[in-house]
């Protein structure tokens, strides 16, 4: 049968070209123009090159903001994910209990970043808040102002605070996605509990974890308004990273053409891990 | 293998049941002998589902005992009672290959690995799967799985009975066939006790040496293929198996003959007399259509294949009439009932016949 051909059909898909052109393409194209160039305000430009590029990735402040996102990624990856899968598994699967646990993990991702750090920059203050005064009044020398340990403490806790319950209803939903006739036929080749969960909750569970840690990921590797909120950054430098960094140097100095080469090469890591997942979680699919 | 008594069993899915319709299953008494083939067969919502779970201790009966070879274990869990049960929907390690698959009951019963490997290689040839006993379960097609659900059970050699709960449902028809005459041959070869539940008459009458009718929570009848569908002892039984089928007509008894409107039809015996509302069944492989006899008006002609089935009224009474594919409807149609396939039944449970 003949197959009828119509092009016109690209015109539909024009409104969501222009909305992207102007959203994502054209800022991104003003951002590559800084990078390239030095500028001293009103639109005066000199040609730079790449030395922008250069400077950045000869310098140990982007390296050490670098590692110290890495970690932070890291660590909250590794409290989090368990935890989630973990709480999961403990929710109830039906009754009164279902609604009133969800809206419970729901709350703390309705709340607002910047509030979210504030909650948290109130809470530890060692005069004023209740986490902070009696942590110390147990004697035990906590202060997020001064001390970077404290600091890296105070922001991971916030963190997981605020993101488990993401990785919790992602696991909920595959966890009650499972037919009851599964645990049923576990507990007839006599499973033990270890079992159960190895063998079936885990890989019935696999997809969402995927997504979870790629969101998990990106989102702790982009983060700024929450550490910015409770330390900016500090002390010193310790809780600084990339995004926070990012920031400094285009606003607080305003260097626009090292920051500018800054953003892409940040937008390119990122690219390049989402890359990865996508092919990690598209291969896992064909595997299937 | 295991003799199976089920001793005066009731349950029911509510807290505190009082009214007979609380109850899922209301009085189930029946010995599943060592060895038999079970169906277990009536429509959605019968309780068939129940009795299953409880005999494999996914459910504790609110009342009564179940007995193995004469052993309580009403209150032994799942795992002490040995028992092997086969899901709707094929139920796969997906992560495991079809070796760890079934080599994965064993290993939880800490089997020795040697015996473990002996065991799982006889059961991969049993069910016809050893050519894949490396493949990754989770991409074998729906009635391989299948297969390996039932390995799962057939490889541990002590299993007290196999529990089926509508197995072949997702499995295409022609495959049907296949897996249903290999259990029948696995059932002859090893003589394990077998319970099939299904909705689904074919297959029960195919499968079971003996079928068990349930309907709303009890056990209407217990017989043999031939027996359900001869002499149907309640008239659920007579319109569930068959296709169409039984003709369960409203008549008055006089003697040996039953009135049906204006009309007289000798029956067989007499009746033993019981009380309620009295109905002649009749399967339609047993309703004459020729040009002596009751007339009927035809309203329809349905060609099913190798019969035709020939809906009619007869006394303002629809009634089917199987004919053979060849025969033709009379211009003046009019119907006989072969007295063999007459059953009389009083308040919907059949009465015998006297001489």
């Amino acid at each position: 049968m003949e197959k009828t051909w119509n092009n016109k059909a690209w015109f539909l898909v024009l409104p969501v070209l222009v909305l992207v052109a102007f959203s994502a393409v054209i800022p991104l194209m003003t951002v590559v123009n800084y990078s390239v160039q030095d500028t001293f305000g009103n639109n005066v430009f000199f040609w730079a090159g790449t030395e922008w590029f250069e400077e950045l990735l000869a310098s140990d402040r982007f390296w050490e903001a670098m590692v110290r996102n890495l970690i932070f990624s890291f660590i909250i990856l590794a409290i989090e994910v368990p935890l989630g899968i973990f709480i999961a598994l403990n929710m109830p699967k039906k009754g009164w209990g279902v609604p009133v646990c969800l809206v419970l993990m729901a709350l703390p991702l309705l709340i607002p970043w910047n509030v979210v750090g504030t909650i948290w920059q109130v809470f530890g203050r060692n005069d004023i808040g209740l986490l902070g005064y009696y942590v110390n009044a147990f004697g035990v020398d906590y202060n997020y102002v001064q001390d970077p340990i404290d600091a890296w403490v105070t922001v991971i806790i916030m963190d997981v605070w605020h993101w488990t319950s993401l990785v919790v209803l992602l696991c909920y939903a595959g966890l009650v996605s499972i037919p009851d006739a599964f645990y049923q036929a576990a507990k007839i080749d006599g499973a033990s509990r270890w079992a159960v969960f190895r063998y079936i909750q885990l890989p019935k569970m696999q997809r969402v974890l995927l997504i979870a840690v790629l969101l998990r990921f990106m989102d702790s590797f982009m983060i700024y308004t929450e550490p910015f909120v409770v330390t900016g950054g500090g002390p010193g430098n310790s809780t600084t990273f990339l995004s926070i960094d990012l920031v400094k140097m285009a606003l607080g100095q305003f260097d626009l053409g090292p920051a500018a080469a800054m953003s892409l090469v940040y937008f390119l890591i990122i690219l390049l891990l989402s890359w990865v997942f996508y092919t990690v979680m598209t291969n896992y699919d064909a595997e299937r | 293998m295991a003799r199976i008594d089920v001793n005066h069993i009731r349950h029911s899915y509510l807290p505190n049941p009082k009214k007979d319709s609380d109850f899922a299953l209301k009085e189930v008494h029946h010995t599943f002998e060592d060895g038999g083939a079970y169906a277990l067969l009536g429509p959605s919502g019968c309780g068939k589902t129940t009795l299953l779970n409880i005999i494999s201790g996914l459910l504790h009966p609110s009342h009564g005992q179940l007995l193995f070879n004469g052993r309580n274990v009403t209150n032994l869990s799942t795992q002490e009672r040995n028992i092997a049960q086969v899901f709707q929907f094929p139920v796969i390690y997906d992560t495991m290959t079809v070796y760890d698959n079934l080599a994965f009951p064993l290993r939880n019963r800490r089997v020795p690995e040697a015996d473990v490997d002996r065991k799982v290689r006889e059961t991969l040839d049993m069910i016809d799967l050893a050519s894949m006993a490396n493949r990754k379960a989770r991409r074998l097609t729906a009635d391989q799985k299948q297969k390996i659900s039932l390995g799962r059970g057939l490889v541990r050699s002590d299993v007290n009975a196999i529990l089926f709960d509508e197995p072949l449902t997702v499995i295409d028809p022609h495959m049907k066939w296949v897996l249903r005459s290999q259990l029948k041959q696995l059932h002859r070869r090893f003589g394990y006790t077998m319970v099939y539940v299904t909705h689904d008459q074919t297959e029960a009458l195919t499968f079971a040496d003996r079928v068990v009718v349930m309907y709303d929570g009890e056990i209407v009848q217990i017989g043999t293929p031939a027996e359900l569908f001869e002499r149907p002892r309640h008239t659920f039984v007579g319109y569930f198996i068959g296709s169409p089928g039984m003709n369960v007509l409203p008549v008055a008894l006089e003697g040996r003959t039953a009135m049906l409107g204006s009309q007289r039809i000798e029956l067989p015996g007499a009746p033993k007399a019981e009380a309620g509302p009295v109905e002649l069944g009749i399967r339609p492989e047993y309703v004459r259509l020729g040009r002596e006899g009751m007339a009927v008006s035809v309203s329809k002609v349905e060609d099913v294949g190798r019969h035709k089935v020939v809906r009619a009224n007869l006394e303002g009474k629809e009634i089917a009439a199987v004919i053979g594919e060849d025969d033709e409807v009379p211009t003046e149609p009019r119907v006989r009932f072969d007295p063999a396939g007459i059953n009389i039944y009083a308040d919907s449970w059949r009465v015998e016949m006297g001489a």
